[in-house]
């Protein structure tokens, strides 16, 4: 009984998330295909904001993907057809914004991020090193030295 | 040197705060319009009233319109109508463009609700809309008397939009 509950639930939950739109469109070529389900893919449906085209389920994305679907069929290059959209919606319906000059803190940024860690990490080690390997070894006498070496001596029977 | 070095995380975490506190007040559904200071897409569509009248833009030239995509299948439409009467009985420019609707039903809203708009663009197949970037209605541009687009609003016009985000862009356009 319990396993049969925890089998339905998890059949709701993967019903919920695998839910994709499914139209019934025909092509010349696998090829073309293949564009299509790229296009869908990259492109993010203005309205509902977190789902690409290919999944929504929105009246505006079932007409982007008849229309891209269309275009495909007109013989427009990916190109033709990113920039149509993005003339209607903006950058916002591509989830691989251009890099431009609006856009390079959002590409760069990240690796920026990182190369500054490790320029403080590096910073952080280098001075840490120099802290032990320089005054400590070099601070002390050899009268301190003898007794250190006396102390170790004795903890070690 | 050495304090100032102890102050940069509070400078990076004020920095982030700042960033926050103003996501706060900002809303993800609204997408800046590609298309403002664009030319309002060229169409050849009847007028929902007279099926054998063909709309194009230049219907929209000589005078600044705010232009309004609407359905009798839009829940907030219904909402906005009342305003869009009032500003209309103040002389306000009104331009309907029905979208992906049926028009009979239409043209029963319009005789129900009263009808604000000066003309009224048939676009039952949504290509208009698809053209204005339109992704949910309602949707109002603001259109210059030369048909540019100068101004986008997406959601329910009410009397407070009107008045804080609307009505000086008008006024704008008319003065011009």
């Amino acid at each position: 009984m319990k396993t049969a509950i925890r089998a339905l639930s998890l059949g709701l939950v993967l019903s919920t998330t695998a839910h994709a739109a499914i139209d019934t469109y025909e092509f010349k070529s696998d090829a073309e295909r293949e564009r299509y389900r790229g296009l869908i893919e990259e492109l993010r449906c203005p309205k509902c904001q977190n789902q690409n085209i290919a999944d929504s389920d929105a009246p505006i994305a079932m007409d982007l993907r008849r229309e891209i679907y269309r275009m495909l069929g007109e013989g427009q290059s990916d190109e033709q057809i990113v920039d149509y959209l993005v003339a209607r919606y903006g950058d916002f319906v591509r989830y691989k914004p251009p890099l431009d000059g609006r856009t390079l803190l959002l590409w760069y940024g990240p690796a920026g991020l990182l190369a500054l860690g490790f320029g403080v990490l590096a910073t952080i080690l280098v001075r840490r090193r120099r802290n032990t390997a320089g005054p400590a070894a070099t601070s002390l006498s050899p009268d301190e030295r003898e007794r250190l070496a006396t102390l170790l001596d004795k903890k070690d029977p | 040197m050495k304090r100032a070095i102890f102050l940069l995380p509070l400078a990076l975490f004020l920095g982030v705060a700042a960033f926050l506190y103003r996501g706060l007040f900002l809303d993800p559904a609204e997408l800046p319009s590609a298309l403002i200071g664009k030319p309002f897409p060229a169409f050849s569509l009847p007028a929902v009233q007279e099926p054998e009248r063909t709309l194009t833009v230049e219907d929209l030239k000589g005078k600044p319109a705010l232009v309004n995509v609407w359905a009798t299948w839009c829940v907030s439409c219904k909402v906005e109508h009342p305003v869009l009467n009032e500003l209309a009985g103040r002389g306000v420019n009104i331009v309907g463009v029905n979208y992906k609707d049926d028009n009979a039903s239409a043209l029963k809203w319009l005789k129900e609700f009263h009808d604000p708009y000066r003309l009224n663009i048939r676009d039952e197949q949504g290509s208009l809309g698809l053209d204005l970037g339109v992704y949910g209605a309602p949707e109002t541009f603001l259109v210059d008397r030369h048909g540019i687009i100068r101004h986008k609003f997406v959601g329910v016009i009410d009397e407070r939009v009107w008045r804080e985000q609307l009505a000086a862009r008008y006024q704008e356009l008319l003065d011009e």
